[in-house]
């Protein structure tokens, strides 16, 4: 992340995103497959790395191997196979959505991880149970602990996705996007970009 | 429904931070003479009030310049009516007019939050002979 001036001067934060170029790999149809997408290949990827079904799959859009391969639907303009699919899709002022892999955070309690407020304070008898998650529910009935019961676990590492993030800048010769605020993922991690 | 809303237009990224720098860089800097942390200074701020633009001025004492590159900080604190007042200014915000170095501080530290603890005569710093 960093952070840009708008034009009143105002200090935005935001994250730069490399957007493209994407190639056209495939196009699903009503008629072939049931449904209408587009599937954009993104990011180089050695020869010696790509198995050979894979292989063939790029040559016949006649492109180099990639690494990253999405379906979209809904795309307005008719693809072709091996068009490029750029940067300049998008215009500052935009708003996009983002979608990515949160960070994973490891095993965490409920405080965290589900906004549990803990125990309120240091008195009335409490000590050492300030972040315990509580009753699970009752006894006798059900006998159970119900299903999706809010408790300690794995947390992070969720496909997640931010809404109506503007775009403040569009650079098409370095194929960059800069997006106001914080976006889903560690740096380098792959996101996808939904107009 | 009108099937333009629902167009999705997609592409696959990632984040470098290469990439950052090329927008750091993108960034016009303002030309601020050099200062640190026990000068000093007065601050021209841009103020927009409606369509009206004014100039109001700030002058207290750096005590800290924080960050690198195009997100700089500098924080200058002045003591208004026996309350301390600490703004932060980023190096390179457009609403910085200019900023004058009034005098240069003998200082033994970069950052200077120890002022903060400090009143009256304790709260003085000691003037740079040039």
């Amino acid at each position: 992340m960093t952070s840009v001036y708008s034009a009143e001067g105002k200090n935005i934060p935001c994250t730069v995103i490399e957007a493209g170029p994407c190639v056209v790999t495939q196009v699903r149809t009503v008629d072939n497959d049931g449904y209408a997408a587009v599937q954009l290949a993104y990011d180089e990827k050695k020869e010696k790395n790509t198995s050979k079904p894979m292989k063939g799959h790029f040559a016949k859009a006649s492109t180099t191997p990639k690494r990253k391969l999405v379906e979209f639907k809904g795309f307005e303009a008719e693809k072709n196979l091996g068009d490029v699919v750029s940067v300049d899709l998008f215009s500052e002022g935009d708003f996009v959505d983002v979608v990515g892999t949160s960070k994973g955070k490891g095993f965490q309690g409920v405080v965290k991880r589900h906004g549990f407020a803990g125990v309120g304070g240091q008195t009335h008898g409490q000590h050492n149970r300030l972040r315990a998650p509580g009753s699970l529910g009752a006894s006798s009935w059900p006998s159970k602990v119900f299903k999706g019961m809010r408790m300690a676990g794995r947390m992070g590492g969720d496909r997640v996705k931010i809404q109506n993030l503007e775009i403040l800048k569009v650079y098409p010769e370095q194929n960059l996007l800069v997006v106001s605020g914080s976006i889903p993922g560690a740096k380098g991690s792959y996101v996808i970009l939904e107009k | 429904m009108q099937s333009d809303f629902y167009g999705i237009k997609i592409v696959v990224i990632s984040k470098k931070m290469d990439l950052v720098k090329f927008v750091n860089d993108q960034v016009t800097h303002n030309a601020l003479p050099s200062f640190k942390a026990g000068d000093t200074v007065t601050v021209h701020y841009k103020i927009r009030e409606g369509s009206k633009e004014r100039i109001q001025q700030y002058q207290g004492v750096v005590i800290t310049r924080s960050g690198s590159g195009s997100t700089q900080t500098f924080t200058v604190r002045k003591v208004s009516n026996s309350i301390g007042v600490e703004r932060i200014f980023p190096v390179n915000s457009p609403n910085i007019d200019k900023v004058e170095v009034n005098s240069r501080g003998v200082v033994r530290r970069a950052k200077l939050f120890y002022l903060r603890e400090l009143t009256g005569k304790k709260a003085r710093i000691k003037e740079k002979r040039v």
